[in-house]
């Protein structure tokens, strides 16, 4: 027994797909449009604008800076966020309710003001670099996702198998790399990829907190839109998706786990 | 390697609540006793407490002389049989049983051996290189057995380890392991909540309730002269009767309550008291419709038990529970007397009422 498509349900999720894939098509054609400026459908094909990227410095250096920053603050956010994680999870019962919350006040409270609250703090505040204060600024950003997804795989954790570890003779602490980490991988990768992706993506935070000489490549990208109309944009927005697809094809690899589908 | 185990008046408390008043235990070298009791009456806060994963607030805990209170759980070398097994999820059988011969720096070749020899002796030779999601519930029970047996501990200690199992596996497995605790002669605390489970493979019962141990004997003490009102109710005196001696000849006693006279007799029940309770199994109240001296009741609910008929009763000695033959049933509404058999009574005394 086949069920009956209700045509009105189609109709629905061919219109959600179009939304989804129509605006990277989009940007696939544009990007390689033999055009000085962008347009949809190209008209001719050429790769011109993917050199232009290369041959603008500012892209080349936000590019690495961007990649830097997101590697950096997702390992920051994990080297914090993890045993956060694992104390709400393991001593839930003892600690006070409102502890959660705290680490999920970065994605409550509009991010202009917090990004602005540290600029001020941070980067004018104790004179730090603006690398830092970036640095800084993104791994708080991540952090909750951190938290939270860290969290989410934590709470079906059974932690009597840690007590079965330490009453084998396990010390605690190593009982947390060798018995409860292995069995939250899934979680620490899908919150790794998000935090990255998170952090890569972000233009609110990072707004406040760029400065001369360092910069992030979405705000790159702004900045180039307001002086320019060329596909380049399009170019780098192609080459961004095929570094994250590529990169999380990597950490899935190494890590060896297929937590999308799950 | 076999040691006694002491509790000494130990307290423990979860924040503010107390779980554990006051409680004191000794269990003897190479003997199995169970900690039986209802739910919640803190028999797995006891084991935590053994095992060092809860701080008692006082009193200490003593492992063959040493004094456990202050060493950190890892180092106490107690072996634990979690209610839910607790297997690792991500090791291999072999994993599992080896994880706690590896932290004690065992080299490879002799824990191979030696976890080969564990999984032959609970029948899971050829299981060693599954991961536990892929066995069954009898044999993840067998794979936790075997991980707290192969180091060889001072002490093991089981949490309701059977109670994930179908019936028949459960009786083949309380065996099983009774076996295996009494050829390594190894010191054991063995929670349950099922009383037979409890009795049958005990050397002594501690029965719990609230956070106190009500009585610690031998089942066989337990079962027929329980010290009082809850171990005697908790074994199956469902009928506990207020009484009176009104005159005594030898070892035969006469008794009364709310007017009735009884005879009894010492030689089967123990010393009696001027007031005591008398205890009662329904098996111990003879539902007879001759008179008899007996207390005189109006038969209510009859139920078929298969070897009996049981009876719930208005008697002067408010309702009461008895059991009749099968060659003479009882129609609700009639009378009848009600016989104590007094090898299936007891004697409490009135003070010890909680
Ligand atoms: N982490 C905790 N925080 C607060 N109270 C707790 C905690 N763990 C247990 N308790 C309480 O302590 C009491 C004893 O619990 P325990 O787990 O020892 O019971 P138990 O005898 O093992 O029961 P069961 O047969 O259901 O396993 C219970 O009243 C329970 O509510
Ligand atoms: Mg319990």
């Amino acid at each position: 027994m086949t069920p009956r498509l209700n045509p009105a349900v189609v109709a629905v999720a061919v219109l959600v797909y179009l939304f989804l894939v129509g605006p990277l098509v989009i940007i696939l054609g544009a990007s390689l449009s033999d055009t000085t400026y962008l347009t949809f459908p190209p008209q001719g094909l050429s790769l011109r604008w993917f050199e232009n990227i290369f041959e603008i410095s500012a892209f080349r250096r936000t590019i690495v800076t961007s990649f830097q920053v997101a590697f950096l603050a997702t390992m920051l956010a994990l080297v914090i966020g993890v045993p956060a994680a694992y104390a709400l999870s393991r001593y839930r019962v003892q600690l006070p309710p409102w502890l959660g919350t705290l680490f999920v006040l970065p994605i409550i409270v509009p991010e202009i003001v917090f990004g602005f609250a540290l600029l001020k703090s941070v980067a004018a505040g104790a004179g730090a670099p603006i690398f830092v204060a970036l640095l800084a600024g993104h791994t708080v950003l991540v952090l909750p996702y951190v938290v939270r997804v860290i969290g989410a795989s934590l709470s079906s954790f059974d932690f009597s198998i840690e007590e079965a570890a330490v009453s084998l003779g396990s010390p605690p602490m190593k009982t947390f790399f060798t018995i409860v980490l292995p069995n939250v991988r899934a979680g620490v990768i899908a919150a790794f990829i998000l935090a990255f992706i998170t952090s890569l993506n972000d233009v609110s935070v990072s707004l406040f907190l760029t400065g001369p000489g360092i910069s992030t490549l979405p705000i790159q990208i702004l900045a180039h839109v307001e002086q320019f109309f060329d596909p380049t944009v399009a170019s780098v927005s192609v080459l961004l998706m095929v570094l994250t697809v590529g990169f999380m094809a990597i950490v899935e690899r190494t890590l060896g786990l297929t937590f999308l589908a799950k | 390697m076999t040691q006694p185990l002491d509790l000494q008046s130990v307290t423990a408390r979860y924040g503010t609540t107390k779980v554990l008043e006051d409680l004191s235990l000794a269990v003897g070298a190479g003997e199995l006793v169970s900690l039986l009791g209802a739910s919640g009456c803190g028999k797995t806060t006891t084991l935590r407490l053994i095992a060092g994963f809860l701080a008692p607030t006082s009193g200490a805990i003593r492992l063959g002389g040493r004094d456990l209170t202050r060493l950190p759980a890892y180092r106490r070398n107690i072996g634990l049989v979690f209610q839910n097994y607790a297997l690792f999820p991500h090791l291999s059988v072999r994993g599992n049983v080896g994880f706690g011969l590896k932290q004690r720096g065992v080299p490879t070749a002799e824990r191979e051996r030696r976890v080969r020899a564990m999984l032959d002796r609970v029948g899971l030779g050829e299981y060693a290189d599954r991961l536990p999601a892929a066995l069954s519930g009898g044999q993840r029970q067998r794979v936790a057995l075997a991980r707290a047996l192969v180091i060889e501990p001072p002490l093991l200690m089981f949490d309701e380890p059977l109670s994930n199992l179908d019936a028949k596996l459960r009786v083949d497995m309380r065996v099983e392991i009774r076996q295996l605790q009494r050829s390594n002669g190894t010191t054991s605390v063995y929670v349950t909540h099922d009383q037979e489970e409890a009795f049958s493979i005990s050397d002594r019962v501690a029965i719990m309730h609230a956070g106190r141990v009500m009585q610690f004997d031998r089942p066989e003490t337990l079962y027929r002269r329980p010290a009082n009102v809850f171990v005697a109710r908790f074994v199956g005196f469902e009928n506990i009767v207020p009484m009176r001696v009104t005159a005594r000849e030898g070892a035969s006693i006469q008794a009364e309550v709310a007017g009735i006279a009884l005879a009894l007799t010492e030689e089967a029940m123990g010393p009696v008291p001027d007031r005591f309770l008398l205890g009662a199994r329904p098996e111990g109240l003879l539902a007879t419709p001759v008179a008899a001296t007996g207390i005189p009741a109006t038969i209510g609910i009859r139920t078929y038990l298969g070897r009996a008929y049981q009876y719930r009763c208005d008697t002067p000695a408010g309702p009461l529970v008895a059991n009749g033959p099968l060659s003479q049933p009882l129609d609700p509404g009639t009378q009848a007397w009600l016989v104590p058999v007094p090898d299936q009574c007891c004697v409490l005394s009135p003070e010890r009422t909680p």
